[in-house]
């Protein structure tokens, strides 16, 4: 399925034609070839804005941010949601969070949902006794340790205040319980809801561990969700490397991981977007550096591997970071000499999540694919440009809204030592709070299309037939009913795991299998005209 | 196994907590129903993750694309109400995409927030964003009351208020509401009627829409969906079917009331009587003779009952989904002389445990019924754990106690999100009952086969 690639500055008229002038006024700024200069800037894009209404989005709600994303992974927190039955239910198991508790009698309500299935009568005279109620009979039932709350869309309207209610029963009940206000309307995308997830861990979970775990070398892992069992595999890299992983937020997680994270020598970076702000208030309060890493693909992971390796300044971990890479790039070499031949040459597309979009692209170089076009479904314009815009981002109505916490240095548990420790790797060139984005890493000239709507995908699609489009469950049988294979970048297919290493291994088999399937010869009936 | 490992014997009362529900919330089954409806774009008035998980669960369930747009409701809108959003989503969604028809449902955000639907529709239309010959419809679906089969009851409703029409011709029609089941059920449902030399107006009908062709050219609106012209012409017809009361006696009472089309209220026509209570009203509705051909259809099926009987006799049967499905069910599981014990469904409704225990005719006394606020899959599951059963039915989440408890499961209702089939191939009708059987003697007998000492493994069977 090889093919010309018209122009994609011409396409973007085409893309846009069709809408009303203020929705095509709006979407023009949100779609930008990607002219980068000599000095290696990137134009800009607007990202983290309203989507126009009826277009047909890829996005959800700030709910299913901080519930479904941020919090959902977790196994040993009861997630209650507090709102019809609804939000609960979709976000019941649906995101593929993998996760191993040490025992079989171990805490683990990953399997569970729990929903106040707030009634009509709620809706008139308020929901707070129901949500006490519920975390009483949570409590009989289950003997958590800690509860989430999450507020859904109606809760916010009628005004049940979720934070004094679980205060309150967090002091009849003796355990941690805590609220979020991610009610779906809140933001433009899912990407509130991360930020309030973040927040309300660093006030109510982060920092009240008093023990890190042994070890020399200990890590955070933050923004990695063990989709497919992603964190597995990073876990057992990081134990052949002998680093330590403290917490891991939130693929494959525990409470007490959460609540001693502050206690690590580093913190890495995986989605910038969904959890970047964890890592600014850890340093902020601390004093833990952070760096942004990718393990998504091969050179990444074998980068990310060794800047650690630097940040301890350890020679054994050098070499057993040399020694485990050394070790894993068998199977990866032997992997691209046999995918390589069978995917050169293909073009790829990857319109999904926030950071997927930009950290599977890597993986398609690898193979000698390239990606023509891409874009995120909810991120802001650090994720397209880098950090280096940040702050020229205008603050607008629908974010202003979301709390950004004022964190200071604790005065007791501030670790000035690290700091002192950045600044020295810092003058030996190493960066630190550092996200590049998406855009300087991507061909000139290539397609860079924000908030992509069904409309805008369809005409790609019949226009550059990419030989694969990376996307989510929505997109996914549409995208397929033109004979172009799609991979889901949020659930794998149910495949898995893609990241470090052995997951690269796994993603080219997954590609080749899709683009090369037999299927795509057979579309026409062999009496159909043209076939 | 330790999938569900806190889930313990011991109940304790709840009135406030539903952990594993067996629902979910009222616009997802508007959803569905308004993609029955050909050239029609659903729209859900609220926050976009409504439409978001919803075209999510049902894409997953169907594994087809499911369009549907969202008024994306931001903080503003919801201070402000959502008038604004839904008339630009109107006006974009008629010049981008196109429908013949929009269909909206709302959300419990907008109807917390109290938006006047129809009014903001009258402003759209005077503003010109409705264009000639085409629809704005609408249904009212909080997602705080009743539940996803509510809602797909709801927006069927919606279509007779707002489509349905008496004129002066009579064509001799039946109308067929086949409630939410599969698109492979409504084909089924079809292909009876046509046995029978009906014209049918089967209506939503998402064959055809829910399980489209691959051959590389993608239908933006596929060509199956009931027309405009057949929504309105149920009112011409001469009675409507309305097979079960949860989902479509509402839409048929609105028909009668509205057109004096006179209906007949039947169970869903899942497993042998239920079906024969469908074809035997349809016979004595229209005036027809059933053919043989129909009539031979039934007795394969009492034939693979009777074939099989020694493998369904005295099972236990846990019953776990939508209430129409379970009434049918519960009857089709006594008849083969199995034990439905314990049957459970979040829908709430009076009329569920009367229907139940009506269709079991006294054959289970020991049957457990819950339906409605907390009636869930974790009780369920401490039923189970007190005293075991043979064989549970239901959707993908009972996988997880299937698998916990070492008992087999089959797949029946919604959502099914880890196995293909159920679009394709019909559980309801003479046929679908057939299939039914197959299910579960396979399920008990690969269990037998799986299970036995090597001296007991048996070749024939």
């Amino acid at each position: 399925m090889s093919n010309e690639t018209p122009s994609l500055e011409d396409l973007k008229e085409e893309l846009i034609a069709a809408y009303p002038k203020k929705v095509a006024k709006k979407r023009a700024v949100q779609i930008v070839t990607n002219d980068i200069t000599e000095d290696g800037s990137v134009p800009e894009i607007k990202a983290n804005t309203r989507t126009a209404p009826g277009i047909i989005t890829q996005r959800g709600c700030c709910y299913a941010g901080c519930k479904g994303v941020v919090l959902g992974p977790t196994r040993d927190i009861v997630n209650l949601v507090h709102g019809p039955i609804g939000c609960s239910f979709y976000a019941w198991l649906t995101r593929r969070n993998q996760t191993l508790p040490p025992t079989p009698e171990s805490e683990n309500f990953i399997n569970y949902m729990f929903s106040t299935d707030m009634q009509d009568n709620e809706i008139i005279f308020g929901g707070e006794k129901k949500l006490a109620e519920a975390i009483r009979e949570v409590y009989e039932n289950f003997h958590p340790r800690a509860i989430g709350v999450f507020s859904t869309c109606p809760v916010g309207l009628i005004g049940d205040d979720v934070h004094t209610v679980s205060r309150q029963m967090s002091e009849e009940l003796g355990i941690n319980i805590f609220g979020f206000s991610c009610e779906g309307y809140k933001g433009v995308s899912q990407s509130a809801g991360h930020h309030i997830a973040n927040n309300q861990l660093f006030k109510h979970v982060i920092g009240r561990g008093t023990e890190a775990p042994e070890g020399k070398f200990r890590v955070n892992l933050l923004g990695e969700y063990n989709i497919g069992g992603d964190a597995f595999v990073l876990e057992d890299i990081f134990e052949r490397c002998g680093i330590t992983l403290c917490s891991t937020f939130s693929g494959n997680s525990s409470i007490d991981q959460f609540e001693r994270s502050h206690l690590a020598d580093l913190n890495l970076v995986m989605c910038h977007r969904s959890i970047n702000y964890i890592a600014e208030m850890i340093e902020l309060k601390y004093g833990t550096p952070w760096f942004k890493v990718n393990f998504i693909g091969p050179d990444g992971s074998a980068k990310a591997l060794r800047k650690i390796a630097e940040y301890f300044d350890d020679d054994e971990l050098r070499a057993n970071v040399e020694r485990v890479i050394a070790e894993e790039m068998i199977a990866v070499t032997e992997a691209r000499k046999r995918f390589t031949p069978r995917l050169q040459g293909k073009k790829a597309m990857l319109f999904v999540g926030g950071s997927r979009a930009h950290h599977y692209q890597d993986l398609f170089t690898q193979v000698g694919m390239e990606t023509i076009s891409a874009g995120y479904e909810f991120a802001h314009r650090d994720d397209y440009e880098g950090r280096d815009v940040l702050h020229s981002i205008k603050v607008d109505a629908d974010s202003r809204n979301i709390e950004e916490l004022t964190i200071t240095a604790d005065p007791e548990e501030y670790r000035p030592e690290y700091t002192d420790l950045k600044k020295a790797r810092e003058e030996a060139g190493m960066e630190f709070s550092d996200y590049k984005g998406m855009m300087p890493e991507m061909k000139k000239g290539s397609l860079i299309i924000d908030d992509i709507s069904e409309h805008e995908t369809e005409i790609l699609l019949n226009k550059v037939k990419p030989d694969i489009f990376c996307a989510g469950i929505k997109e996914k049988y549409g995208v397929q009913k033109f004979g172009i294979p799609c991979k889901q970048l949020h659930s794998y297919d149910y495949g898995g795991p893609y990241a470090g290493f052995s997951g690269a291994v796994n993603f080219f088999e997954d590609i080749d299998r899709m683009v090369n399937a037999s299927v795509w010869k057979h579309l026409k009936a062999p009496w159909a005209k043209g076939a | 196994m330790t999938l569900l490992r806190h889930t313990s014997t011991d109940i304790k009362p709840r009135k406030a907590l539903t952990v594993n529900a067996a629902k979910t919330c009222q616009p997802v089954g508007a959803m569905y129903a308004a993609l029955g409806i050909h050239r029609c774009l659903p729209h859900s008035h609220g926050s976009q993750g409504c439409c978001s998980y919803h075209r999510s669960a049902l894409t997953r369930h169907y594994k087809e694309p499911v369009m549907a747009a969202t008024s994306s409701f931001t903080e503003g809108a919801s201070v402000f109400g959502g008038q604004a959003n839904l008339l630009k989503s109107i006006e974009t969604i008629f010049d981008v995409y196109a429908p013949d028809i929009i269909a909206v449902h709302t959300t419990c955000l907008s109807e917390t927030i109290g938006d006047d639907i129809p009014q903001i529709v009258s402003k759209a239309t005077d503003k010109g964003f409705v264009p000639e010959g085409k629809l704005v419809i609408h249904c009212n679906t909080p997602s705080y009351i009743g539940s996803h089969v509510t809602g797909f009851s709801n927006m069927v409703m919606g279509m007779v208020k707002y489509l349905s029409q008496t004129t002066e011709n009579t064509p001799g029609t039946f109308n067929v509401i086949p409630g939410w089941v599969e698109p492979s059920d409504m084909r089924e449902l079809k292909r009876l009627m046509s046995v029978m030399d009906l014209k049918t107006i089967l209506f939503p009908d998402t064959s055809d829409v829910m399980d489209t062709p691959l051959n590389g050219d993608r239908e933006f609106y596929p060509e199956g969906g009931t027309t405009l012209e057949e929504l309105k012409a149920t009112g011409d017809s001469s009675a409507t079917f309305a097979l079960g009361s949860f989902a479509s006696k509402a839409a048929a009472d609105a028909l009668t009331k509205k057109c004096n089309v006179p209906a007949e209220i039947l169970d869903l026509p899942i497993g042998l009587r239920a079906t024969d209570r469908f074809i035997d009203a349809v016979r004595t509705t229209a005036g027809i003779e059933v053919p043989n051909s129909l009539t031979r259809e039934r007795g394969r099926l009492v034939d693979l009952m009777s074939d099989m009987h020694q493998y369904f006799h005295g099972k236990r049967v846990a019953l776990v989904g939508d209430p129409d499905q379970l009434i049918a069910l519960s009857e089709f599981c006594a008849d083969l002389d199995m034990r439905p014990v314990y049957i459970v469904s979040g829908t709430p409704g009076k009329a569920f445990e009367t229907k139940v225990l009506e269709r079991l005719e006294e054959r289970i006394p020991e049957v457990k019924i819950a339906n409605g606020s907390n009636a869930d899959m974790y009780l369920l599951h401490q039923w189970i754990k007190q005293e075991a059963v043979d064989l549970i039915i239901g959707n993908t989440y009972c996988k997880y106690i299937s698998r916990d408890e070492n008992i087999p499961m089959i797949r029946h209702g919604f959502p099914i999100l880890d196995r293909v089939g159920h679009s394709l191939f019909p559980t309801v009708g003479y046929m679908g009952g057939m299939r039914l059987c197959e299910k579960i003697l396979e399920a008990f007998l690969s269990k037998l086969d799986r299970e036995s000492p090597d001296e007991k493994v048996e070749l024939v069977m």
